[in-house]
């Protein structure tokens, strides 16, 4: 850039100019529906609610100031350093509610699980990308083993909900650079033909006593509890028959903001974190619920749009995986809070109360906003 | 795996790859949105009403229990309000940790332990179960300081019962307890469900039981929102409770206690009526017991020492307890030799000192007999002969015709639960008691006992009474009550207790007249002249003397049993003879002969009705029998200067 005079407009041209104007309208209105909800659901949040998505909002800047090249040029340093962190959390990190997830470095305490979620699929990127021209099946495999590594690392603190979150952003980047569909659709089957049996055969196999070999106890009962909530109607399966239950008395119409009867009597658990959904539903409706949907499918729209419009290998993959991960969040906590997938600890993305996972949505969408203009620069 | 491709190719697999992942998504989010439309829209309505159903809670308001006032207005039963200490044990997680720390703040003693575990086997576990009661001040704010150490435990205040004169006439007013598992029956049998929501206590006996409908009231109703803790968050609306009504009784709490003092350590019953009306005003069975253990859940060693007592104190004699009438059943009998023309009243007989029938001597008490003896005199003197030819001449079958339109032999209906019928005994009654066919058989022996009170007769004291304040009151039979009026709180209203006779027996008043003279004589100059010398009134009366049977072949022992072996006294008595506004019944179990102490109870009664003279020292018995008289007499001195 040539040298300027110093003009406050020109700063605010400039301080605009790397965001997307439709990325972030929606992100506004999800942003709305978050305050809208959080004034309903935990009032006194609100103000810790404007902090986070100003730091939020200024990540996401960051990452769209900056280019592609530069962002991918952090995928080696930050997935060799969240593996590092991870790698620390199970050797020392603290243990709260029976899951070693936090690591104090005397400042906060930082989940390197999150750090993982973008590091993921930059750093898959960033691999594909070297090796552009030449992949074949041992990419996959060297791809596949980059990926298994985290994942097993936060598999084993236990968190269940981020190693398949991960696994999924990392999956997704695999799945774009072209990994055969011979490979997918049997795995894709067999995994279909494991649901359904484990629904077929629920009764049977949710008896005490059966053990279910790979996965842990709790586990075991979140998937129990998806298959007859009513099981368990004061503990887990509590969660899901109040939230139905919020959900399906909102009706059409909703029982208007800041009036469900669910949410203020405090049946809902969790209501402004994992189950702010249902207060959405309780309150906003059907209405309410289908205009989420449609802002959340126009946020993927345009992030496939800029998917397929990418300059290179390493944006495509990237900004399709993650709009991939901006619908695995949005498909999994709303299919969980309704009744329909297991309760996992998958937050109802940019609404959901959490800073962690706020900012590494916003920074996707900063990643996002970055590759959209490097096409325009490119094409310029 | 993949051949190498132009950049071309490769763009467009991977635009072929986002727009399956693109339909992956649309079908996911579509299947969300038909979630969304089957919860919101086909199933709202069920939804909506579970989301009700969690919102709205109904709190049961408990009404206060009426009170049970004397006729005087003195309050019998009352509440009180006092702290409990309560556990909701589903909400514990270790029931006995809680109790163990509980114990550290407030005085939790083995006794409060054994209590709660009874109480907790009775209740559901969701209701508050009371650890503790009747908390003092200093204790209540100990625990609440620590209350949120103690999820689950809550201090509430609660009325109880409390009934201010103790033992005085608490087989009359009954008490009430915590609801059992057959109260819960009961009341549900009868559909009463609804209205005992939140009640802990129901009458267990005596009046708190009889009118338990009228003392309980009408549970009131609070909607309340709800949270998902259970906890009322607001009131919706609310439905106050209705008091229970107060019972005003026909019974004199004072002369009750002149009855209950007047028994000292003796055992037995009196019952006192108003022959107008049928009004009990004083209704006693010794010994007693206090009404006030029984509040709380009555303790294992109150229990046992009550239940076990050989003196029975649970036991209302009164109305539960038949005895033999002996000689309070002449003037009966020679209602009946008059009414039914067998005898008129001044044909005499020549008494020898005994009956002969069937080859065998039925004795008189007075050897060699009181000469002649018309029915005036057969009364005063009590002579045996004359009733046991009397009863021969009526024969069973025209005694016990004449004598159940009197009410013998069948509960008056007198409103305090737990009457027995007694025995009116006759032919058919034998058939029906008896197994074997030579037992069933009536024998002509068997009626000339009958005669004079003793063989199978037997009844309960207040059966005895009233059948006296039915020949005193020109033949009106009332069914007796200790309840006058039913008082709504709310409204003031007094809902009378109809002192309509049930029945008016058909005897002529120159009959009654004969009969009750003869009883006035018995007070003047005859068998009870002793306990009633220097009335300044006039009253009628009859001993009697039942005979224990156990006696026969049985040992005497030393001390108790050899006491207990002893005839049972008797004495029936009105007054004022000229018009009569009591009529009462004592029995004195083991307490021999009923000039001895039956009389005596009764004197003093009748004296504090009519004179308002009231005695704190026991009657006396016969060898004190001079001193008792000249007390009466300085009793009268006072309360008549």
């Amino acid at each position: 850039m040539t040298e300027q005079r110093f003009s406050p407009l020109r700063l605010l041209v400039a301080a605009i100019r790397p965001i997307d104007p439709l990325l972030f309208g929606l992100l506004a209105v999800l942003l709305g529906y978050a305050f809208g909800l959080m004034h309903s659901a935990s009032p006194e949040r609100i103000a810790s609610l404007l902090v986070n998505s100003g730091v939020a909002v200024a990540a996401m800047w960051l990452a769209a100031r900056l280019s592609p090249q530069r962002l991918l040029s952090l995928a080696l340093p930050l997935y060799a350093g969240g593996v590092l962190l991870l790698v620390a959390v199970d050797l020392f990190g603290e243990t709260s509610k029976g899951a070693t997830r936090w690591l104090d470095i005397g400042v906060t305490r930082i989940q390197p699980s999150e750090i993982m979620k973008i590091a993921m699929p930059l750093m898959l990127a960033w691999y594909f990308q070297q090796r552009e021209g030449h992949i074949r099946l041992r990419e996959f495999v060297v791809a596949g083993a980059l990926l298994a590594v985290p994942v097993a690392l936060i598999l084993v603190q236990p968190d269940l909900g981020t190693s398949l979150l991960v696994a999924a952003a990392g999956f997704y980047v695999i799945y774009f650079a072209g990994l055969s569909w011979k490979l997918i659709v049997p795995v894709a089957l067999v995994g279909i033909v494991g649901i359904g049996a484990i629904v077929g055969f629920g009764d049977q196999l949710c008896q005490p006593g059966v053990d279910w070999q790979m996965l842990r106890e709790y586990q075991k009962h979140r998937v129990c509890t998806l298959l007859d909530p009513t099981q368990d109607p004061l503990g887990r399966g509590f969660h899901i028959i109040q939230s139905t239950i919020a959900i399906g008395s909102g009706g059409v119409l909703g029982k208007g903001w800041t009036e469900g009867t669910q949410t203020h009597l405090a049946f809902l658990p969790e209501r402004h974190t994992d189950f702010i959904f249902s207060v959405l539903a309780e309150e906003f409706g059907l209405l309410g619920a289908l205009v989420l949907l449609a802002t959340y499918l126009l946020l993927l729209l345009r992030g496939f749009f800029i998917a397929a419009h990418a300059p290179s290998l390493a944006t495509r993959l990237l900004a399709g995986s993650i709009t991939m991960i901006f619908f695995t969040y949005a498909f999994v906590n709303m299919g969980m809070v309704s009744g329909i997938l297991p309760v996992v600890g998958v937050p109802l993305p940019f609404i959901s109360y959490g800073g962690t996972a706020l900012v590494t949505l916003c920074l996707g969408v900063g990643i996002l906003m970055s590759i959209q203009r490097s096409r325009v620069l490119a094409k310029s | 795996m993949t051949e190498f491709r132009t950049p071309e190719e490769e763009l467009g697999r991977f635009r072929r790859r986002v727009l399956v992942a693109g339909i992956v998504a649309l079908v996911c989010f579509g299947l969300l949105a038909a979630r969304f439309y089957y919860l919101q829209v086909v199933r709202h309505e069920y939804f909506h009403t579970r989301a009700e159903d969690n919102r709205i809670g109904l709190v049961p308001i408990v009404p206060t229990r009426g009170a049970i006032l004397d006729r005087n207005g003195v309050t019998l039963a009352r509440n009180f309000a006092a702290y409990t200490l309560e556990i909701t044990p589903s909400q514990v997680a270790d029931l006995d940790e809680t109790i163990d720390a509980l114990s550290e703040i407030v005085t939790i003693d083995a006794r409060d332990r054994r209590r709660f575990r009874k109480l907790l086997e009775e209740s559901r576990n969701f209701e508050s179960v009371p650890i503790r009661t009747r908390l003092d001040d200093a204790e209540v704010a100990r625990f609440v300081a620590r209350r949120y150490r103690f999820p689950g435990v809550e201090v509430q205040a609660r009325l109880f019962r409390d009934y201010p004169h103790g033992e005085v006439a608490s087989h009359v007013i009954g008490y009430i307890g915590r609801i059992n598992l057959r109260d819960q029956e009961r009341i549900e049998e009868r559909g009463d469900t609804a209205n005992y929501r939140g009640s802990d206590h129901i009458g267990k006996s005596g009046l708190e039981l009889s009118y338990e409908a009228e003392l309980h009231g009408v549970t009131g109703v609070e909607q309340v929102e709800v949270n998902a803790g259970g906890r009322a968050v607001r009131v919706i609306s609310r439905t106050p409770a209705a008091t229970g009504s107060d019972l005003e009784l026909t019974l004199d709490i004072e002369l009750q206690k002149v009855a209950e003092a007047a028994f000292g350590d003796r055992r037995g019953a009196l019952v006192a009526i108003d022959p107008r009306t049928g009004g009990v005003l004083a209704l006693a069975s010794k010994p007693t017991f206090d009404p006030n253990l029984f509040v709380d859940g009555i303790s294992t060693a109150d229990w046992n020492e009550l239940n076990d007592s050989p003196d029975h104190p649970l036991l209302n004699r009164a109305i539960f307890s038949a005895y033999p009438p002996g000689s309070t059943f002449k003037p009966f009998m020679a209602l009946a030799a008059l009414t039914t023309g067998k005898r008129s009243a001044n044909q005499a007989i020549a008494d020898p000192g005994y009956f002969s029938f069937a080859g065998h001597r039925f004795m008189d008490d007075k050897v060699g007999g009181h000469g002649t003896v018309d029915l005036h005199k057969s009364i005063v003197v009590s002579c045996n002969t004359y009733y046991y030819q009397l009863a021969n001449d009526l024969g069973i079958e025209g005694i016990a015709g004449f004598m159940a339109p009197l009410g013998f032999g069948a509960r008056t209906g007198i409103d305090i639960p737990g009457e027995a019928e007694g025995v009116l005994p006759s032919p058919a009654w034998k058939r029906g008691r008896f197994k074997k066919p030579e037992q069933q058989r009536w024998y002509g022996g068997e009626t000339i006992s009958v005669g004079i009170g003793q063989g199978y007769n037997a009844y309960t004291p207040v059966q005895l009474a009233n059948a006296l304040a039915t020949i005193v009151n020109g033949g009106k039979v009332f069914r007796p009550h200790v309840v006058r009026h039913v008082i709504d709180t709310a409204s003031g209203e007094r809902r009378a207790i109809q002192p309509e006779p049930i029945r008016q027996l058909a005897i002529k008043p120159a009959h009654l007249a004969a009969v009750r003279d003869a009883m006035v004589d018995v007070n003047k100059s005859g068998t009870g002249a002793r306990a009633f010398a220097g009335a300044p009134y006039s009253a009628g009366g009859k001993t009697g003397t039942a005979q224990v049977y156990s006696l026969k072949g049985s040992k005497y022992v030393a001390g108790r049993v050899r006491e207990r072996l002893r005839d049972h006294s008797w004495f029936i008595a009105y007054a004022p003879a000229e018009n009569p506004t009591i009529a009462l019944a004592v029995l004195v179990e083991n307490g021999g002969f009923g000039a001895q102490s039956a009389a005596p109870i009764a004197r003093q009664v009748i004296d504090y009705h009519l004179l308002g003279a009231r005695l704190d020292a026991p009657a006396r018995e016969d060898a004190g029998a001079a001193e008792a008289e000249d007390d009466s007499h300085a009793g009268h001195d006072e309360a008549t200067p």
